[in-house]
């Protein structure tokens, strides 16, 4: 019976260590579960900040997921507001759902973006017996008869992804948004394997989600909506080349709470440049299909400002928010 | 040859005595997890993922360790499913169905031990099918549009009347309530919210653990406190545990079936463990000749849903290897690991990283061969953790299922949900409605509603697209004729007798 007591308490014991302990000096916040963008984005930056020694004791990784982000937010809004030792892991899709008021009537200004260090390039994906060889193909088929492609992506209709093929379409000079076909489905994955199957003509995402298929010769990808080429996708034409002047990347950073001192707002840019730079980090991307896109300090909270402001622009026009 | 030459390099990497020391501890530490109810396979699996790191583990170790704990834990929800009729984990819910009744009438540790070999069989066979046709099966999740998946809902939905409760009309309004609770939350179509009153909890819907945890464990304690004690599940005897070879060998058909629906259920993204051992426990209800027996302790409605709730876990590792897509939210989690591992799953993982997936599927037969031996001679270790005085072993399932719901979420709010779906439980359980059903609709209302929606939108709103497949048709066939046989059939068959209420 002993041992049965010990065992039930060694389990909670186990348990309460995991989701409490912290003798860490700083913490990233990644406000989701295990796996995905976020917890990518805060796992890599710990191990590499410390191990570039740009913090003298290691990082604790806190996963508080719920709300799509905003229980995070909210709870460095709240509970952080003046903490110098948090980050929270952040991407295109925090600003996004800032910009549509997902977030419970919190807004963007409550915290301060201070860093991004590399990007998911945004893609346009086929099946590979589709008939679209190019952007301006799909681009025509779709101002002929706006219900004869439908897109798949991983976001919810007004997210990211949907935001992609609108952006085109507005490039293209087709005005009539609302029309444009797109479904949800759970995840970049799911949303290939959609398109594959027949189901939907095309899919919208990052390129990190479809490297597999690409080199399984399952997709033909039409455009990456990048400025310039991705390295190691060399072959793969941007919009902007076709004609198509959209620039759409699902940037990895972080943003940390109002209420710091601009020197400790000053020494995370520093700190996130020095993860930026590092060998490790490069090698990371490179597996992960990420591009570089390192900005920090002002410069990426002025960025982050305009991206929000295009977003609300856009999500009016489709009706999301009012 | 090369299947051989490949699991001799899986073996190879796989086998050191370091990762075998790994494997025990994960099979051990999961069959724990998947006892408690509370913890499930994806928060223990998502608990561990953080020590493995901390620890410094490499892909191998890590993965041996992970993958251990993830079967465990298939394995142990069971138990608690059977002596306490508190799943461990939502798969097990069906495993209570037949379970509990048997641990009712002294045959826990006949149930134990035929749930244990058939979590084998189940595990097994789906290990080899992973081995033998991943690639190829891949590929059927291509298969699977919106209208599939709507009409492979629907078929669960329809089969659902019967389940845990000898009432249709119970059972259909549970399953209704389930519905109910789902569209709580973030409508994933819009991103528009629903039912959530502005508050930030309620924006990812509710967590089917909290409703689990809430409708079996805590409706137990209000019941418990309720009956002083008496008639409660708690605290039922476990004998010597011999080897039931007759009922094993009765039951075996029941494995092989419970093997094949859940594997099938597991390949598919989207369907997962729980409709793997629902469909599995239905299946076999249908073509038993003795179906009144069913919920009322027999061996089969235990085999059947333990073998497919484990052979969906193997199945789900499908999808998660080849095309990316997790099958289940376990596997979601261990797509996470393999992501910051560096590995990404795809459609060429096989070919470009063999050491990964071979050590991968070798880890799994080690920590099945394992979890057999744990599960079966040495079940009373873990039933001794269950077994002890009811006052001592109530307040523990209880702190346990409140840590284990705030470490999911760290919030206090999910575990006043979880009292308030406690309240539920006790609710229903006083005016006889089974809570299996409204489980269901949590777990699968959501994407049900999504993948109609999907439909509709991908047709321009014609119905008539939700038929437009052989395979969504043969579902919707499938799902009729679920739901009229058993109205149909009653009027041949003699009337079954009053439901026999039981003592609670």
């Amino acid at each position: 019976m002993k041992m049965t007591m010990f065992k039930v308490l060694g389990t909670s014991a186990l348990l309460s260590a995991m989701s409490v302990g912290s003798a860490f000096a700083t913490e990233c916040i990644a406000p989701a579960n295990p796996g995905g963008g976020w917890d990518f984005t805060c796992r890599q930056i710990a191990n590499i900040m410390y191990e570039v020694k740009a913090i003298d004791a290691p990082m604790q990784v806190t996963n508080m997921a719920g709300g799509g982000g905003g229980v995070a937010f909210s709870a460095v809004v709240a509970d952080h507001n003046t903490d110098p030792d948090v980050i929270v892991a952040a991407s295109s899709a925090t600003t996004t759902r800032l910009a549509q008021n997902a977030y419970a009537g919190m807004t963007a200004d409550q915290v301060r973006f201070v860093g991004a260090i590399g990007a998911d390039p945004g893609v346009i994906v086929v099946a590979k017996d589709s008939p679209f060889q190019n952007l301006g193909d799909m681009v025509a088929a779709i101002k002929a008869d706006p219900a004869s492609v439908a897109f798949a992506g991983g976001s919810a209709v007004g997210g990211f992804d949907h935001m992609k093929p609108l952006q085109i379409m507005k490039a293209a000079g087709f005005n009539d948004i609302t029309k444009i076909k797109y479904i949800g489905v759970d995840g970049g994955a799911d949303a290939i394997t959609q398109t594959v199957g027949g189901f939907t003509q095309a899919m919208t995402g990052d390129m990190s989600e479809i490297v597999g298929f690409i080199k399984s010769g399952d997709v033909r990808v039409l455009a990456v909506l990048t400025e310039e080429r991705v390295p190691g996708f060399e072959d793969i034409p941007t919009a902007r080349e076709q004609g198509f002047d959209v620039v759409a990347v699902n940037w990895r950073g972080v943003y940390v709470p109002k209420g710091i001192s601009d020197d400790q707002f000053n020494t995370w840019a520093t700190r996130l440049k020095a993860v930026a730079d590092s060998e490790q980090w490069k090698t990371a991307m490179a597996e992960n299909g990420l591009a570089p896109f390192t900005k920090v300090g002002a410069d990426f909270q002025t960025w982050v400002d305009g991206v929000i402001a295009d977003t609300v622009t856009l999500s009016k026009e489709i009706g999301v928010i009012q | 040859m090369d299947l051989l030459n490949n699991l001799a390099l899986g073996f190879s990497i796989a086998l050191s005595p370091y990762t075998l020391v790994l494997a025990v501890i994960g099979c051990f530490v999961g069959t724990i997890i998947g006892a408690l109810p509370g913890l499930g396979p994806s928060n223990g699996v998502a608990l561990l993922i953080p020590i493995s790191f901390s620890m410094g583990f490499d892909a191998i170790s890590a993965l041996v360790l992970l993958t251990s704990v993830y079967y465990g834990a298939m394995y142990g929800g069971r138990i608690s499913s059977i002596l306490l009729n508190i799943p461990g984990d939502e798969p097990a819910m069906m495993t209570t169905l037949d379970g509990y009744p048997m641990a009712k009438q002294g045959k826990a540790g006949d149930a134990l031990v035929v749930s244990g070999v058939a979590s084998f069989v189940g595990a097994f066979l789906a290990t080899v099918g992973l081995m033998l046709m991943a690639p190829w099966l891949a590929r059927v999740a291509f298969k699977f549009g919106p209208a599939e998946y709507f009409a492979l809902y629907m078929l669960a939905f329809c089969t659902l009347g019967g389940v845990g409760s000898n009432n249709q009309a119970k059972s259909a309004m549970a399953a209704c309530i389930g519905l109910g609770i789902a569209m709580i939350g973030l409508d994933k179509t819009t991103n528009m919210q629903r039912f959530t009153f502005g508050n930030l909890h309620l924006f990812d819907g509710i967590d089917f653990l909290v409703a689990i945890v809430g409708l079996f464990a805590v409706s137990e304690v209000f019941h418990f406190i309720e009956t002083h004690g008496k008639n409660s599940a708690i605290g039922v005897k476990l004998g010597k545990v011999l080897i039931p070879w007759k009922m094993l060998n009765d039951t075996k058909g029941a494995m092989l079936r419970g093997s094949g629906i859940g594997f099938l259920a597991g390949i598919l993204p989207g369907a997962g463990a729980s409709l793997g051992s629902f469909l599995a426990y239905m299946g076999e209800k249908s073509i038993s000749n003795d179906k009144a027996s069913f919920g009322k302790g027999n061996p089969r409605g235990v085999a059947a849903p333990e073998a497919g709730n484990n052979a969906a876990a193997g199945g789900a590792l499908i999808p998660m290897l080849t095309l990316g897509v997790p099958g289940s939210g376990t596997t979601a989690v261990l797509l996470a690991l393999l992501l910051t591992l560096n590995i990404t799953p795809g459609p060429l993982l096989f070919t470009e990283r063999p050491d990964v997936v071979w050590s991968l599927i070798a880890a799994l037969l080690i920590a099945n061969v394992m979890l057999l031996i744990m599960n079966v001679p040495m079940v009373k270790v873990f039933v001794k953790i269950l077994s002890v005085p009811s006052y001592i072993l109530l307040p523990g399932v209880t702190m346990i299922a409140f840590v284990g719901i705030y470490s999911l979420t760290g919030s206090s709010f999910d575990m006043m949900l979880m009292v308030g779906f406690g309240v539920l439980g006790y609710v229903c359980r006083k005016i006889d409605i089974p809570t299996v059903p409204i489980i269901l609709g949590i777990l699968l209302g959501n994407a049900m509603e999504d993948n109609l929606r999907r439909a509709m939108i991908l047709s321009d709103g014609d119905w008539t697209y939700l038929f437009s497949s052989p395979i969504a048709i043969g579902f919707w066939i499938a799902a009729v004729l679920g739901f009229l046989a058993p109205i149909f059939l009653r009027q041949f068959v003699k009337k079954p007798p009053l439901p026999t209420t039981d003592e609670d």
